[in-house]
């Protein structure tokens, strides 16, 4: 059985390692195969972009070989795949090779689209690539106070990061001493300050408490050198604007006509691409209303794994992938807390708390353990 | 009759329907109607207030079994 995973992010590297292990003497016997494609031989935490952004972290620390992630009996190439032919079991990819495969999975995540909105990425920082998050720090260490907007597009990746940016900026002016010369206004696109309903119930206290302002049900239209405008027909006035822009999945997704947007049709527990058996979608790139976020495609590729495992084992998949999704929330403060849900539980975060702020910083250096599925 | 998209959000909590909605609503023509179907009270609410809002339309709004569908039209 060829095994064919197409990205090397958080997703596909938990996947590959945990189904290496798992079927170590078909691997051993040459029964199967595991081969990854992707874009880079690098592998960024992606979450340290974060921490780049306010000059908390040195790039550096964001990357391993993606190679040293992964088990020896997984065959890994940097070759992106540029053609999927699903009907024929094959992917073309850039060096011209042709793979062809029994199961193919696809976790080649998603991108920002900042070029959606006019002007945005004109005007606006961001801090999803290390280009970015580098541009954005020199530009908060030149900035000297004035009216700061946070505006946040939709999809996104990382549910939490408006508001861990946020509260890292308000850290970060505090730090420098210039907290009295900004002014901190934030935005968000639905009626609340969260989509979690619970997380928004204690961030919104926390605004008024930190004096920075909020305006829900914005969502961005048009971005011009001062001021940001709504769909819903406001605007807001900005000396420095910071952005968690629109997303979309990878254009070679949209390409090959697998899903509007870049993101497939995927079933929420099985995780097949909808009208397929033999492709599975992880991460990002599924279509499921869930957060886009590493979690999500780490606790997705374990259930994959033991599912394509027992396939080759027993004939039948034995594991629903629940929906679960662990986000940590940077509070600000040297506190943190977390959310914790799935398809059937709400979650319940609790106060921040300096325990889980230093647990999510140990987690920053753990994460490689993540990445090796042994964590 | 217009194209009528299923946006199906049920029993999810994060991004939300809502949320669901909005990205569903920029991939939309003018024109097209999207079903949302939703395990949360909220959005019976919290729907309509957005689409007001921006100004489209509410076709239907019901519940069965504790589900709520939603139906909007995209009109600009």
């Amino acid at each position: 059985m060829k095994i064919l995973i197409v990205g090397g992010g958080m997703g596909g590297t938990i996947l590959a390692n945990n189904l290496a292990r798992k079927m170590r003497n078909e691997l051993k016997s040459g029964k199967a195969s595991i081969t990854m494609l992707s874009a880079s031989d690098k592998h960024m935490y992606q979450p340290g972009l974060l921490y780049v952004a306010v000059g908390k972290m040195n790039p550096s620390e964001m990357y391993r070989d993606q190679v040293s992630l992964l088990e020896p009996s997984i065959e890994f190439k940097v070759d992106p795949v540029t053609e999927f032919n699903l009907d024929d079991n094959n992917v073309r990819a850039k060096s011209g090779t042709t793979y062809n495969y029994d199961i193919i999975v696809i976790a080649t995540g998603s991108c920002t689209h900042a070029e959606g909105t006019p002007g945005l990425a004109e005007y606006a920082e961001q801090f999803y690539t290390e280009a970015d998050a580098v541009k954005m720090y020199k530009k908060l260490e030149a900035f000297e106070g004035g009216k700061v907007v946070v505006a946040v597009g939709v999809p996104h990746k990382c549910p939490m990061a408006p508001l861990e940016i946020t509260f890292m900026l308000v850290d970060y002016f505090k730090q420098r001493g210039i907290w009295d010369k900004v002014q901190l206004h934030y935005t968000y696109p639905i009626g609340r300050t969260h989509s979690l309903e619970p997380v928004a119930k204690w961030a919104t206290p926390e605004f008024e408490r930190l004096g920075i302002t909020y305006e829900t049900l914005f969502n961005m239209k048009e971005v011009n050198e001062n001021v940001v405008m709504s769909e819903e027909g406001t605007e807001a006035e900005y000396d420095l604007l910071i952005t968690v822009p629109a997303h979309k999945g990878m254009q070679v997704i949209e390409d090959a006509g697998l899903g509007a947007g870049g993101f497939i049709p995927t079933d929420r527990k099985r995780l097949n691409m909808e009208g397929r058996d033999n492709v599975y979608v992880l991460g990002d790139t599924t279509n499921l209303p869930i957060s886009k976020a590493g979690s999500t495609a780490h606790f997705e590729a374990e259930a994959l794994a033991e599912n394509i495992a027992s396939m080759m084992t027993i004939g039948t998949a034995t594991r629903d992938y629940d929906g679960k999704v662990f986000c940590f929330i940077e509070a600000g403060d040297g506190k943190a807390t977390y959310a914790m849900f799935n398809y059937q539980n709400p979650p319940d975060p609790k106060a921040p708390t300096a325990g889980i702020h230093m647990f999510k910083t140990a987690y920053n250096k753990m994460y490689w353990a993540s990445a090796r599925g042994l964590l | 009759m217009a194209d009528r998209k299923i946006v199906d959000a049920k029993n999810t909590f994060c991004p939300g329907p809502l949320m669901e909605l909005i990205a569903n609503m920029k991939q939309a023509e003018v024109g097209d109607e999207l079903a949302v179907l939703s395990t949360d009270e909220g959005s019976a609410n919290d729907i309509p207030e957005w689409i007001n809002k921006m100004g489209h339309e509410v076709i239907e709004s019901s519940e069965d079994s504790g589900v709520w569908s939603i139906v909007v039209k995209k009109t600009k």
